[in-house]
This record gives structure tokens, C-alpha cells and sequence, in this order.
């Protein structure tokens, strides 16, 4: 394990039952939500590629807490976690998966392409790194506007290697836009760890290349997730151009349905269970008596409940219609399709 | 003798014999040495040739195809493999730009003996940026030379061809095939670049295909043979340099022709084979040709959204109705 998630945090600034309510909740609702994507999964219900967000939620909880509803978003695949944190109600969420027409995107991307212009949440990308130069445009649009907005940018360990990157934070450094970059490193790319792909390991060292600020991040806390992201935010939106965070972090299942990850050790694997974000956020609401049992436990059913409904919304709702296959590939609306 | 064997080990028994009888070819690419591949391709090649020989990249298209041009012009033969060929498009600079135009532009001097290879299609509900099929793009570019085949037979001879082809050359796979078996003839054998194979022998119409596509033609003419029509079936097998002399033969016998292609249908290798088809042996045709292709856009997830993307046996055996002017 990192060092950085071993070491205990010399001061730890004091968050309202508020903000650890809310942490604990998203979390909570994407660890449940993937849950019963995997199980909906083995029932054949949902198919093609399907990455989870397991073990990374702490992630998703500091982007709440830390960015504003403007602010846009642009990942990877692995996104699921990423979108409901952004708001995206589950019940469409888990009705993109099952291929519906009342998903996300109306059952035309499923578990790797959600999108939504209402909350910002600018995809789910398929192509490792594509969305690293597709952020950065985000942003140079911020910027063009005059917003004040952001766009926050995230990607794997593996995406660091892609030729994009380079060339993305240099122009990105050199017209000083608006771009929060997080690599989220939880260590694997597939089965190839950060160590084979790399001199570089640290992979927040790849941003002094360009003079970018850049730090580590411990990404199994969302209070060290929060504070990073927030002190990232104030300073792009002072006009100071891009920040760039490697949040480390850990996926609890393979890297896809189909991998067993027989590449990592059960120790490893076990060491970063312990640091759970889920159980260590509920301990600590406990601990620190912001919370009652009963008042988790009510949160508990609430996102059951939730979670529950959106599978039953997913089941429920229809396929799309198969001449939806026409639609939505040209905004011309009587585009000449070839036969 | 023949043994039955995968698509995935046949390719690999292709590459293991390449690499053992000739020490300048190695293997490159995302997952093939420690994982296996990602498809389990190169399992075991790791044990047997070492991290020299195999090895594995980063993710980092565009960087590894480059090096592995550099390598080629520089004495080595390179086998890339990409993921699938989705991916390989952020490589297409170094595949487009310098692979296909090193012995141009040196004026014989320097060539490029390198193979990319990887999956190409769609396979299931994998959506828009994983379904796409890549025949077409490449072999539209001179210098390259473009196969795809996935007889497990025909790719092992296919492929040890093309490590040992001195020109840059594209060899495209199927992910959902390469669990499928056929009988593989033992010891060594070369299946050479550029010739078509014919997969039944016809007599009222010719069908052409590639890749996944054969499958769905040899479907189609069990059915076909119910109806009493008799379908010529030709697998491509390389699709640039392309073959017009078995094709044109078979017309010659059948007057008739469907082509049936995976990949887009504008501007594709439907087109090319029609055109040939027709300016060779248009005095041979008494229908005009039928193409069938996937469907004019990108491939979104949902099932009912995939099942009508595809050519499948029922159109095709519409289609051969259809040209053979009978009612159905
Ligand atoms: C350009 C490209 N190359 C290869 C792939 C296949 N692939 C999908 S995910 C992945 C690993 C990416 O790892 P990382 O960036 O660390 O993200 P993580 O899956 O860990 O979230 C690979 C190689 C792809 N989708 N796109
Ligand atoms: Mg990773």
C-alpha cells in the first residue's frame, strides 16, 4: 500500500454531520448501485463491457462536496460512481445498463457512455485517455465564455501513458484554462500494474513537466479528496490555469466482469479493504456520535429502497424501438442513410 | 494429419512457429506477455520466448505502432498487436503516414516488414466506439496490404505469410470468434496473400464475404439448399490485394452476386468488389448486384438496437430470392 494511505493525517480539520451525511450517502449509493449492476450482470441483464467504481467512491464523494452543479465533467468508462455522484438518478443510471429506452441515454451507450448535458456529466469515454484533450476543450469553452466554471477531468493510471496527455496539459498550462485534472490511479491498468507501464510511478511528477501544480492525494478519504479538490477549484477559478491531482486510489473488483485479476495479490487486495471508505466513513460518524445507529440505519434503507426501485424501473421499462437505430447519428433530421 | 484447434491458437502456433524460425520477430502490444493477451492470443509465447521477445506496452497506440515501424526499417519484423483495432486508430498516423509510405518515400531504400494485428467488428452489445470494422479504412491506403480471416485454418497460414511478407501489412481477427474451431492441417504450411478461397461450390449464385460474415453466408446457404438454390460461397480471406479472378470465375458460372461485408457500406469493400465485378464480367450478370452490409451508422447497445445492424442468413436468403427473381 501507498504510503500516503498509511499515514494518518497530521490535522484533521472538522466536517459537519451535514457534509459526512452526504459522503456517506453517496457513497453508500454507489457501492449499492454496483453491487446490483454485478448481480444484474450475472443474470445476463445487462451485457458488453461493464467496469465498476467499487473501492474508488471516495472520489466520487469529494466531487460533490467540492465542485459546483456548473462545473462540467468528463471521465472514462469506469464512470458509474462518477455520474450518480453528479446527480444523475439511478433509476436511469441502472436503466442505460439494462439497455432501456428510459436510461440516460435512452439505452443507446449502456455502461460505458452516459451523458447529460443537464448535469454537466460530458461522458463516459471508451477510448483510454480520449476524454483528456475532450476536458481540456471543455474548458477552453469555460474560458471562451467567461464563466467562472470548471471542468474537472478525470482518468486512469493507465490513460497517463496515452500521447494525449502530454500535449493536452501542455496547451492546457500554456493558455491557462479552466481544467481540473485527477488521475485516478487505483493501481492497474487491466492486468499491468503502475510499475511496468513506467519510470514514472509517481504519476502527480508527470505535471512538473509543465510547470503544472500537482499533488498526490489519498484517495481513500473523502476529507483529503475534499480539501485537495477544493483548494484545486479556488485556484483555477483565480485565473491561474490548470492543477492536476493523483488520487490514489483502489478498485475492489477486477477490472471488468470478465477479469478475475489473478494479477494482484489477495494481501494487497485485503490491505486496501481495510481502508474501505464506506465502513471507515461509517465508523467515524459513529464514533465522533454525529450520527445515531438508527440514523444509519434510515439511511441505509433509503438508498436500499432507491436502489431497488431502479431495478425495478430498469426491468420494467421498454427496449428501444429498433428504428431507433436511425436516429440520433445526424442532427439533420432527413439525413439520406445508405441502404 | 489435422488437429482441431481455435481461432486464438492457431494465430498463436502461426506467430510461436515465425518466431522460432526466424529470431528478428518479436511480439508488441497492451496485455500480451503477462496476461496472456487480452483475448489469450499470445498464451504462453511470455514462457517460451521471454520479455525480450514479448512484450508489453503501455497504453500508448500511437507510440508502440510508431516503434515498431522504426524497428522494421531498422532490420526487425515487428508484430504489434492492437487490443482491438478500435484502438489502433490513434496509431493510423504511424500506419497511414509511415508504414504504408517508407519504401515510397525512400525510394526502395528502407521497407516495412510489419504486421499490426488485433479484432475487428462488432461483438455484441459493446456500443459505438467498440463494434467498428477496419477493412475497409486500411486497404484503402496503397502500401498496406489488408487481411482478415478467421478460419483458424487459413489465418495460421495467413499470418506466418504476412511476418514474413516485406511489406506492411494489416491483419484483422474476430474477438467472438476466436473460441471458434476448425480442423488445422499439422506441420508447416504457408496460405498465400492475396487469394481467395471458395467455401462451397455453387452453381445459381455467387455470395463474397470475410471475416465473421462467412459464418453468416454458410447459415444462409444451408437454407438456400432447402429452397434448391445453389450458392457459390467465397471467404476473401485478404481483402487488399483483392482477388477478382475467383470472384469473376464464379460469376462467370452463377450470373449472379451478393456481397456480404461487415464493415460500413459507404465507400467500402462492397463497393470495390461491385465496381470490379461489374466493369470485368458485366456481360455476365442477369441481376444487378446485391450488397449486404451493417447498417449506415454508428452501433448503439440496447439488443433490439444490434439485431438489425448486421446482415443475417434471412436477408441473405432474400436477397439471393431476390436476384434469382423468384416470389417469396
Ligand atoms: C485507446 C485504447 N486502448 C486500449 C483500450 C482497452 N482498455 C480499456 S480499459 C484499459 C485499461 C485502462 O486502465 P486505466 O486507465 O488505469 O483505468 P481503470 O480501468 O483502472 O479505471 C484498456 C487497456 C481502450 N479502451 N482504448
Ligand atoms: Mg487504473
Amino acid at each position: 500500500m501507498t504510503e500516503l494511505v498509511k499515514k494518518k493525517k497530521k490535522k484533521e480539520v472538522e466536517y459537519s454531520k451535514e457534509t459526512y451525511l452526504n459522503w456517506y450517502e453517496v457513497m453508500l449509493r454507489v457501492r449499492r448501485f454496483e453491487e446490483r449492476a454485478l448481480m444484474a450482470y450475472g443474470q445476463q441483464k445487462i451485457r458488453g463491457f461493464c467496469h465498476v467504481y467499487i473501492g474508488q467512491e471516495a472520489i466520487a464523494a469529494g466531487l460533490t462536496s467540492a465542485i459546483r452543479p456548473e462545473d462540467a465533467v468528463a471521465t472514462a468508462y469506469r464512470q458509474h460512481g462518477l455520474a450518480v455522484a453528479r446527480g444523475i438518478p439511478t433509476s436511469e443510471c441502472m436503466a442505460e445498463l439494462f439497455g432501456k429506452e428510459t436510461g440516460v441515454v435512452k439505452g443507446k451507450g449502456g455502461s460505458m457512455h452516459f451523458f447529460s448535458k443537464e448535469k454537466r456529466f460530458f461522458g463516459g469515454n471508451g477510448i483510454v485517455g480520449a476524454q483528456i484533450p475532450i476536458g481540456t476543450g471543455i474548458a477552453l469553452a469555460e474560458q471562451y465564455k467567461g464563466t467562472d466554471n470548471l471542468c474537472v477531468t478525470l482518468f486512469g493510471d493507465g490513460a497517463a501513458r496515452q500521447g494525449a496527455l502530454y500535449e493536452s496539459f501542455n496547451m492546457a498550462m500554456t493558455w491557462k484554462l479552466p481544467v481540473l485534472y485527477i488521475c485516478e490511479n487505483n493501481g492497474y491498468a487491466m492486468g499491468t500494474s503502475v510499475e511496468r507501464t513506467s519510470n514514472v510511478t509517481d504519476l502527480y511528477k508527470i505535471g512538473s513537466a509543465f510547470d503544472m501544480p500537482s499533488e498526490p492525494v489519498d484517495g481513500m478519504s473523502p476529507e483529503a479528496v475534499h480539501e485537495a479538490l477544493e483548494k484545486a477549484a479556488a485556484h483555477i477559478r483565480s485565473g491561474k490555469g490548470p492543477y492536476y491531482l493523483e488520487i490514489k486510489t483502489y478498485r475492489y473488483k477486477g477490472h471488468s466482469v470478465s477479469d478475475p485479476a489473478k494479477y494482484r495479490t489477495k494481501d494487497e487486495l485485503n490491505e486496501y479493504k481495510a481502508v474501505d471508505p464506506l465502513k471507515v466513513t461509517e465508523s467515524k460518524i459513529l464514533d465522533k456520535k454525529l450520527a445515531t445507529k438508527e440514523e444509519i440505519k434510515a439511511i441505509k434503507d433509503k438508498i436500499k429502497a432507491e436502489i431497488d426501485e431502479a431495478v425495478r424501473f430498469a426491468e420494467e421499462s421498454n427496449y428501444p424501438d429498433p428504428s431507433e437505430l436511425y436516429t440520433d447519428n445526424y442532427v439533420q433530421k432527413d439525413y439520406p442513410f445508405l441502404e | 494429419m489435422a488437429r482441431e484447434l481455435t481461432l486464438r491458437d492457431a494465430i498463436k502456433e502461426g506467430m510461436t512457429e515465425e518466431m522460432r524460425r526466424d529470431d528478428t520477430v518479436f511480439l508488441m502490444g497492451e496485455e500480451v506477455a503477462e496476461y496472456n493477451g487480452a483475448y489469450k492470443v499470445s498464451k504462453g509465447m511470455l514462457d517460451e520466448f521471454g520479455p525480450k521477445r514479448v512484450i508489453d506496452t503501455p497504453i500508448a497506440e500511437l507510440g508502440f505502432a510508431g516503434i515498431g515501424v522504426g524497428a522494421a526499417m531498422n532490420g526487425l519484423r515487428p508484430i504489434v498487436e492492437f487490443m482491438t483495432w478500435n484502438f489502433a486508430v490513434l496509431a493510423f498516423d504511424q500506419i497511414v503516414n509511415n508504414a504504408a509510405k517508407t519504401l515510397s518515400q525512400s525510394a526502395g531504400d528502407f521497407n516495412c516488414p510489419i504486421v499490426f494485428r488485433g479484432p475487428s467488428g462488432s461483438a455484441g452489445q459493446l456500443a459505438q466506439q467498440h463494434s467498428q470494422s477496419f477493412e475497409a479504412w486500411l486497404a484503402n491506403c496503397p502500401g498496406l496490404k489488408v487481411i482478415s480471416c478467421t478460419d483458424p485454418a487459413d489465418a495460421k497460414g495467413l499470418i506466418k505469410s504476412a511476418i514474413r511478407d516485406d511489406d506492411p501489412i494489416c491483419v484483422m481477427e474476430s474477438e467472438l470468434l476466436y473460441g471458434a474451431t476448425g480442423m488445422v492441417p499439422d506441420g508447416e504450411y504457408l496460405v498465400p496473400i492475396g487469394v481467395a478461397a471458395v467455401r462451397q461450390e455453387g452453381t445459381d449464385v455467387t455470395i463474397v464475404s470475410f471475416n465473421k460474415m462467412m459464418n453468416v453466408c454458410m447459415d444462409a446457404a444451408k437454407e438456400l439448399e432447402k429452397e434448391n438454390i445453389s450458392a457459390e460461397i467465397i471467404d476473401l480471406r485478404t481483402i487488399r490485394p483483392l482477388d477478382y479472378d475467383t470472384i469473376i470465375n464464379s460469376v462467370k458460372k452463377t450470373n449472379r452476386l451478393i456481397i456480404v461485408d461487415e464493415s460500413w457500406p459507404y465507400a467500402g469493400i462492397s463497393s470495390e468488389v461491385a465496381f470490379g465485378v461489374q466493369s470485368k464480367a458485366f456481360d455476365y450478370l442477369d441481376a444487378p448486384i446485391i450488397r449486404l452490409n451493417a447498417a449506415d451508422v454508428s452501433l448503439p447497445y440496447a439488443p433490439t438496437l444490434v439485431e438489425g445492424y448486421l446482415p443475417s442468413p434471412a436477408k441473405i436468403v432474400n436477397a439471393a430470392k431476390e436476384i434469382m427473381y423468384i416470389k417469396s
